[in-house]
């Protein structure tokens, strides 16, 4: 069904929509485009020097377009990470140019998410980022908890549980981080341990959240339920199998020439330009910029744990692989100190309009009967207001911004997507490498597709 | 919360000014420190917050206010339909501050923050693209999640839901 878009006539709130007349996305021929655009193609981040940014457009006189070539690469290329599609322009194998084209998975989940509930938010927002749910959840149901001001009254086994979780997800997602990167510079082998050990996280998952993706779990309020029976073993387990693990890809990868030699120097980015792009996570810190929410701004109980933020020193693609390495290890840390800690209580908020009432209290009792109808079928009204919250994902900072009219629906709700910053950085770093190093670089910044287009 | 004012400050002869930054109104909302730029001023504030140390453009979005016609958003500031919001970032200071910038319908266009920061500018094509808000000065402004010919901007509140028939509900009808 077509979407249904109403006549100026029918209707008085009714902007006139012009018909679609957009230039094309595409990487266009350098006759037809400005200075300024030839610039962003080539990568050019601004705040440097004007004699740097001449260099910079300084690019092979060619009037005839017949000296580079203009390939497309993806969007159904195995190295893009799903649907990632990036034009380069290519003099031999040197890259010129490069432009992402995104918007292959884009599903509209922002407007989606303005149907949805609050309660039910979670499993809208769980799907941007699949490879780290949990953290989507997070920061959905923190700004949530925000404009609600129930932020601080939420229960301390809840937020442990939160961290525990938030945790995990980080290694699983490295651990995959590790494994693509592994298949797209060519260690097959790899690809199939960073997959196994992604698993065994998963595995745990399924047993806390019932699924191994999309969870839905950490809600407004809260988490959905307790950890199982048996939970704190299968956490010492995964700390106990994970560790020699990773032993094993330092003695496959970290040491090995061929590994060193196709990531070392290649994407290299600056301090100056990652913040200027943007770029947060392991790409802000592989220049040496120590800056991790977890540490700078923290949320849930971070300060009272105790962990190191890795840090790269060049701002290339080894230190990036180096630095989700070794957050796997800090990780595992954190994830120790939390089994020490972790508190008795409740795992959601006691707060009736939020919290709907266990299924016991239904039997007995009208009101809870009559909570429970109402939060599941119009959810629980925010009041009027506008928050930003920003957590650490694994790709960086990952940011929820709602606005709320006072209903039970956001009025808006914006994912900042740290893959969609991220990737920005690409012509950035692949400009005048080899086309070769483009699969390392595009490896390196890890986007999840899922997110970018949302 | 920490400036709650003390017992007899209503009796005082003035009342104090209201809070602003860069000759914008200041408010709070959540704990959270927004100003409110107008569009004129919008870029000048903005060049002055990253002066101010405000280095990183963590994310910039905009909200389609139109069925809160009449919504309260600043001392002194008509509410428009559409807002552009930029949250920025001082990593050194650890500090964050967010811009809300109103928008008419009839001229939805403010200027590009790509020449100070650079990492705008998929967010302001994004925010074009969904929302068909221009922004001047920008060196690219195309589509980027919807395809190059589609008709409209899909997060205006004016835009249409669609619907995918569903079997065994009361709107269902065979055949469709």
């Amino acid at each position: 069904m077509s979407v249904d878009v109403s006549t100026p006539a029918s209707s008085d709130i009714v902007s006139v929509i012009r018909a679609g007349s957009d230039p094309a996305q595409e990487l266009r021929p350098r006759s037809e485009l400005t200075a300024r655009e030839l610039l962003r193609n080539s990568g050019a981040v601004l705040r440097m020097s004007e004699a740097e940014a001449a260099k910079l457009g300084d690019l092979p006189a060619d009037p005839d377009e017949d000296q580079t070539m203009v390939i497309n690469m993806g969007p159904q290329h195995p190295s893009t990470h799903g649907v990632l599609r990036l034009m380069l322009e290519l003099k031999g194998e040197e890259v010129l140019r490069c432009k992402p084209i995104i918007g292959y998975l884009h599903t509209g989940m922002e407007k989606t998410g303005e149907q949805l509930t609050y309660l039910q938010g979670g499993t809208n927002v769980t799907r941007m980022d699949y490879v780290s749910p949990l953290n989507n959840e997070l920061v959905f149901s923190m700004a949530t908890e925000k404009l609600l001001g129930i932020d601080g009254d939420i229960p301390e086994r809840a937020t442990w549980m939160r961290m525990l979780l938030s945790e995990l997800n980080r290694m699983s997602s490295h651990l995959l981080f590790l494994a693509t990167n592994g298949m797209d510079i060519g260690a097959v082998g790899m690809m199939i341990y960073g997959w196994r050990e992604r698993e065994e996280v998963l595995r745990f998952f399924q047993k806390v959240t019932g699924l191994r993706m999309n969870h839905n779990f950490i809600r407004p309020g809260g988490v959905a339920a307790d950890l199982p029976p048996g939970w704190r073993d299968d956490v010492l387990r995964l700390l106990d199998l994970i560790p020699p693990r990773l032993d094993e890809y330092d003695q496959l990868l970290t040491g090995q020439p061929i590994w060193r030699e196709r990531l070392q120097g290649v994407g290299v980015i600056t301090a100056q330009e990652a913040q200027a792009l943007g770029a947060t996570g392991p790409i802000m810190r592989s220049t040496g910029t120590p800056w991790d929410l977890r540490r700078d701004m923290p949320y849930l109980r971070y300060p009272e744990v105790d962990f190191d933020v890795i840090v790269g020193s060049y701002g290339d693609a080894f230190d990036r692989y180096a630095i989700r390495l070794n957050e796997v290890r800090e990780s595992m840390r954190i994830v120790r100190q939390i089994l020490e800690r972790m508190p008795a209580g409740d795992v959601r908020i006691q707060n009736k309009k939020v919290t709907p009432p266990p299924r016991a209290r239904i039997d007995e009792s009208m009101e809870a009967l009559i909570h429970h109808f109402k939060i599941f079928t119009e959810g629980f009204k925010v009041p009027e207001g506008e928050v930003y919250v920003a957590i650490e994902s694994p790709r960086g900072e990952i940011g929820c911004y709602i606005a709320s009219d006072g209903s039970a629906t956001p009025y808006r709700m914006h994912v900042r997507a740290p893959s969609f910053v991220n990737i920005q950085c690409l012509p950035h770093m692949l400009r005048g490498g080899l086309v070769a190093d483009a699969i390392a670089v595009i490896s390196s910044v890890d986007p999840v597709l899922g997110e970018v287009d949302r | 919360m920490t400036d709650a004012p003390a017992p007899g400050a209503a009796e005082a002869p003035a009342p104090p000014p209201p809070p602003s930054r860069h000759g914008c109104p200041l408010t709070e909302s959540c704990g959270q420190q927004v100003i409110h730029p107008s569009r004129a001023q919008y870029v000048t504030v903005v060049k002055a917050l990253l002066d101010d140390g405000f280095e990183t453009c963590s994310d910039l979005t905009a909200v389609d206010y139109l069925r809160m016609p009449g919504r309260v958003v600043a001392p002194g500031i008509a509410p428009e339909r559409f807002e552009v919001v930029v949250n920025l970032l001082s990593m050194a200071n650890r500090q964050r501050i967010r811009l809300r910038v109103q928008v008419p319908e009839a001229e939805a266009s403010v200027a590009s923050l790509f020449d100070l920061y650079p990492g705008t500018e998929a967010m302001e094509r994004e925010v074009y693209d969904l929302f068909g808000i221009t922004f001047d000065g920008h060196p690219d402004l195309t589509r980027i999640l919807m395809p190059e010919d589609w008709d409209g901007h899909p997060l205006r509140k004016d835009y249409a839901v669609g619907t995918v028939p569903v079997q065994f509900s009361p709107n269902f009808r065979s055949g469709q």
